[in-house]
This record gives structure tokens, C-alpha cells and sequence, in this order.
């Protein structure tokens, strides 16, 4: 266990991880709490009425950023589920799974206020243009993948079976992104995106922006205390387990 | 400031459903994964506990030595 | 390390082959996948005009007129190319205005004009309070009289 010099993937130990995802959770939580306030504030209080929408447009500053983090959280498990399938990591593995009840949380919220910002704006809570029936389908992935690596007993083919879904089921993310551009479609294109200059307001698109930073904190504290259950339960046979137990009891 | 008054506000110019039915059902979502989330930690330490007991009582402790 | 690259190998094929299959289902249905055609569409015969579809365009500047019934709606959808003229009874939306975008869905009636059971309105991707709003529309209108 002594090394001379950090080594990043001494992290990459579940042992390891567990007292750092501990540590680092609390502060991820009270970031997001602190931005969420400020978003907030800045949502109502600071950036203006909308010249064609009026007050309805508010709902922008849930709306996009749930909908980024749905899609960019697909991603990320994507990519950790890539690196338990060549590694063979089971770290790896849990974060794909710790990650995605979040995903379908956001995924839900992005859908939600989508559809109440739709009726009042579109004249329709639903439609089934391209960028809406991606999005529907990607909750139903991550309800898949979540019904998935739980339908399946032994954990590594249950991690296996998992990661293949995220990897197939990353391909709607740029589908999703993209949609409002390849097809016709009755939502908006994008107002902030990397080829060209945001079409808002300078206030408006701060709000914005500090409620993502608060949907990230919050994603990051939150998946951090999940894979913690995680790491406990997997590694339940291991020895410091049992002394972490031991502590618990003593705490409890 | 945007808003004259309170009741301006909670009015959101006519449109109070749809923004403040937005930001609620996020709120809740959110609480509840954060209940769900804090349950699940519960559970699994007190079933790490169960399992723990029930092992011990069938066999003697085989007391492991610190690992390296 | 063998077993490790071959895995990646194989994932790595594997996702192009799928990326390659969804590719090649998005294009066979991308006729499927639009939510509205274009007025030109509609001219060259590209639209399904036998079934209801939807149109999709601005609403012309100035085309709005109510009917004598007072509940018929008629005004004219174009992509500044083609446009279509459009009669329409039942609740508009908030955001439905002249020189706007909106989706209308319906039928092509045997005189040419469309018959819409639905309209929805389309709106851009721009935000901005309505000072700039203003400033944006007077510094169009100098730049229109400007070029006239």
C-alpha cells in the first residue's frame, strides 16, 4: 500500500475511492447548493423579461440545463462503461451504475418542463418531431439500463450486459443534439452552442449557465455517495469493509 | 428587479402553471432522489450488519490479521 | 495487453458497425423524420398531399384576416420562396403572429389552399428583453429603407 509518489490510479481502487468519494461529496453538495441559489436568483431577479415568450421563458433556465446534463451524463456512463469492458475495472462498472439514476432524473425533469413550456409557447404539450421523440427515448434507455443491471444476478455479466446498452445507446446523444439541425422540427435550434455566439442575453445566459454548474456539482456529490453504497455492497467479502462496518457500528 | 409587487412575481405574468409547475416537479424530483439516495446508504450498511451477524453466529470469528 | 487490445478492437468495430447501421436507418427514414414540410416542398409534390401533413414557415407579414364568421382564420405560410394560403377555426397559440414561424397540420383542399385542424407556433432560438428587441427591430427597419 506505500507508495513513494500519487499515482492517480491508486484511485482507481475501490479501497481507495471510497474514502475520497466520502470527502469529496459534501463539498460537490454544498456547490451546488450555493449555485442553485445563485442560479435562482439570477433566473427571477436579475436577467429580464423575454421580448416574444414574456415571463414563461423562466422555464429556460431548468430546461436547458437538465437537458445537457441528461445527455452529457449518457456520455459519461458510456465512457466508464467502455473502460470496465477493456480494463476489466470494477470501478468503473459502479460509477456507470451510480450515475445513471441521475441521468433519468434529469432526462425526466428536461421532458417535464419541456412540456409546460411547450403548451403555452407551441400550443402543445407534445409533439413527435425529431428532437422530442430522441429525448423520450433516451429516458427509456436509461429506464433500460437501470431495469437491466438489475434484472441480472451475478455482477460482472449484470456490469457486462449494462455497459454494451450504454455504448449502443450513446449514438441517440448526438442524434439528440443534432436533431433540430438535420431535420425539420418544431423546436428551437440550439442558443448556446460551440460555433457560434449565444443568442441571448448576457443575464439570461449567466442564469443559465450557473444553473448547469449547480447540475453538475449536484450530479457529482450525488453519484459519489451512490457509488459509496455501491463500493460497500460489491466489496462487502473484503476486509475493509468489515473495519468500515466496525466504525459504523461504533458510530450508530 | 422585475417584479412590482409579490403577487407579480407568483403571477409570472400570467404564466404561474407553467413556470412554477416547472421549477416544483424539479424540486421534488430532486428531494426525492436525495431521500432514496440516503435510504439506500441506510440499507445497505444495515444489511452489510445482518449479514455480518449471521456469519459470525454460525462460525468463530476467524479474526483476520491487519492486511498489509 | 493482448487480450485487453483485442477487446478494444472488437468494441471499437463493433460501435463503428452500429454508428454505420443507424446512419444508413436515419437516412431511409429521414423522409419520415421531418415534423413538417416547406411550402416549395409542397410545390415541387414532395409532400404527402393525399393524407394530413404538416406545413411549416412564417406567417406572413400581414396576412392575418379573420373571416366574417368570426371564428375562421386565414393567413398565408411561406418560406419567402413559395407560399401556401392556410384557413384555420380553433384556439391560436400565444406566440402565433405575422412575420413569426408557425407549423400548421391539415389537408390540401381541392383549390389549393390548406385546411388546418392545428396550428403551433414556432419560435427562434433568440432571447432578449424587450428593449433590445426594439433596438434590434429599428436598426432592421434602417438597414431595409437603407437598401430601398
Amino acid at each position: 500500500m506505500t507508495r513513494s509518489r500519487f499515482n492517480i490510479f491508486r484511485f482507481a481502487v475501490p479501497q481507495n475511492f471510497y474514502p475520497l468519494a466520502g470527502k469529496l461529496a459534501p463539498i460537490f453538495a454544498v456547490t451546488a447548493a450555493v449555485l442553485f441559489l445563485a442560479g435562482l436568483w439570477i433566473s427571477f431577479f436579475i436577467a429580464p423579461t423575454d421580448a416574444q415568450q414574456g415571463e414563461v421563458y423562466r422555464v429556460i433556465f431548468i430546461h436547458v440545463p437538465a437537458a445537457w446534463m441528461s445527455m452529457f451524463i449518457y456520455l459519461v456512463m458510456a465512457f466508464w462503461s467502455a473502460v470496465g469492458l477493456v480494463f476489466n475495472t470494477r470501478l468503473s462498472a459502479m460509477m456507470a451504475h451510480a450515475l445513471a439514476p441521475t441521468g433519468a432524473m434529469f432526462c425526466f425533469v428536461a421532458l417535464w418542463t419541456g412540456a409546460l413550456w411547450g403548451r403555452p409557447t407551441w400550443g402543445a404539450y407534445w409533439v413527435w418531431d425529431a428532437r422530442l421523440t430522441s429525448q423520450l427515448l433516451l429516458l427509456f434507455l436509461y429506464f433500460g439500463y437501470i431495469a437491466l443491471i438489475n434484472a441480472i444476478d451475478d455482477p460482472r455479466r449484470a456490469d457486462k450486459a449494462g455497459a454494451i446498452l450504454a455504448l449502443v445507446g450513446a449514438i441517440n446523444v448526438p442524434i439528440i443534439y443534432f436533431s433540430v439541425k438535420w431535420w425539420n422540427t418544431l423546436h428551437q435550434g440550439a442558443s448556446v452552442s460551440l460555433t457560434k455566439a449565444p443568442s441571448m442575453a448576457t443575464t439570461m445566459l449567466m442564469g443559465m449557465l450557473v444553473m448547469a454548474f449547480a447540475a453538475w456539482a449536484y450530479t457529482i456529490a450525488v453519484t459519489l455517495w451512490r457509488v459509496r453504497s455501491l463500493i460497500l455492497e460489491r466489496e462487502r467479502n473484503a476486509e475493509w469493509v468489515n473495519e468500515e462496518l466496525d466504525r459504523l457500528e461504533a458510530a450508530a | 428587479m422585475n417584479w412590482g409587487s409579490a403577487e407579480a412575481f407568483w403571477n409570472m405574468g400570467g404564466a404561474a402553471t407553467f413556470v412554477w409547475g416547472s421549477y416544483a416537479v424539479t424540486l421534488i424530483v430532486i428531494v426525492v432522489e436525495l431521500i432514496l439516495l440516503f435510504q439506500r446508504r441506510k440499507n445497505t450498511v444495515s444489511r452489510l450488519l445482518r449479514l455480518r451477524r449471521g456469519r459470525s453466529a454460525r462460525r468463530q470469528p476467524a479474526n483476520v490479521s491487519e492486511s498489509p | 495487453m493482448k487480450a485487453r487490445q483485442k477487446r478494444l478492437t472488437l468494441i471499437v468495430a463493433g460501435l463503428l458497425l452500429l454508428g454505420g447501421a443507424a446512419a444508413l436507418i436515419l437516412n431511409a427514414f429521414q423522409d419520415n423524420l421531418v415534423f413538417f414540410h416547406t411550402p416549395t416542398e409542397v410545390a415541387e409534390g414532395k409532400a404527402p398531399t393525399g393524407r394530413t401533413f404538416r406545413v411549416g414557415g412564417l406567417v406572413e407579414a400581414g396576412s392575418i384576416k379573420r373571416a366574417a364568421d368570426g371564428i375562421t382564420v386565414n393567413f398565408v405560410v411561406t418560406d419567402t420562396a413559395k407560399s401556401i394560403p392556410v384557413s384555420y377555426s380553433g384556439p391560436l397559440p400565444d406566440l402565433f403572429r405575422e412575420g413569426k414561424g408557425a407549423v400548421v397540420q391539415g389537408k390540401l383542399a381541392a383549390d389549393g389552399h390548406f385546411e388546418a385542424s392545428e396550428v403551433l407556433a414556432k419560435h427562434d432560438e433568440n432571447y432578449m428583453p424587450p428593449e433590445a428587441q426594439h433596438a434590434v427591430d429599428q436598426a432592421h427597419e434602417a438597414s431595409r429603407t437603407m437598401s430601398q
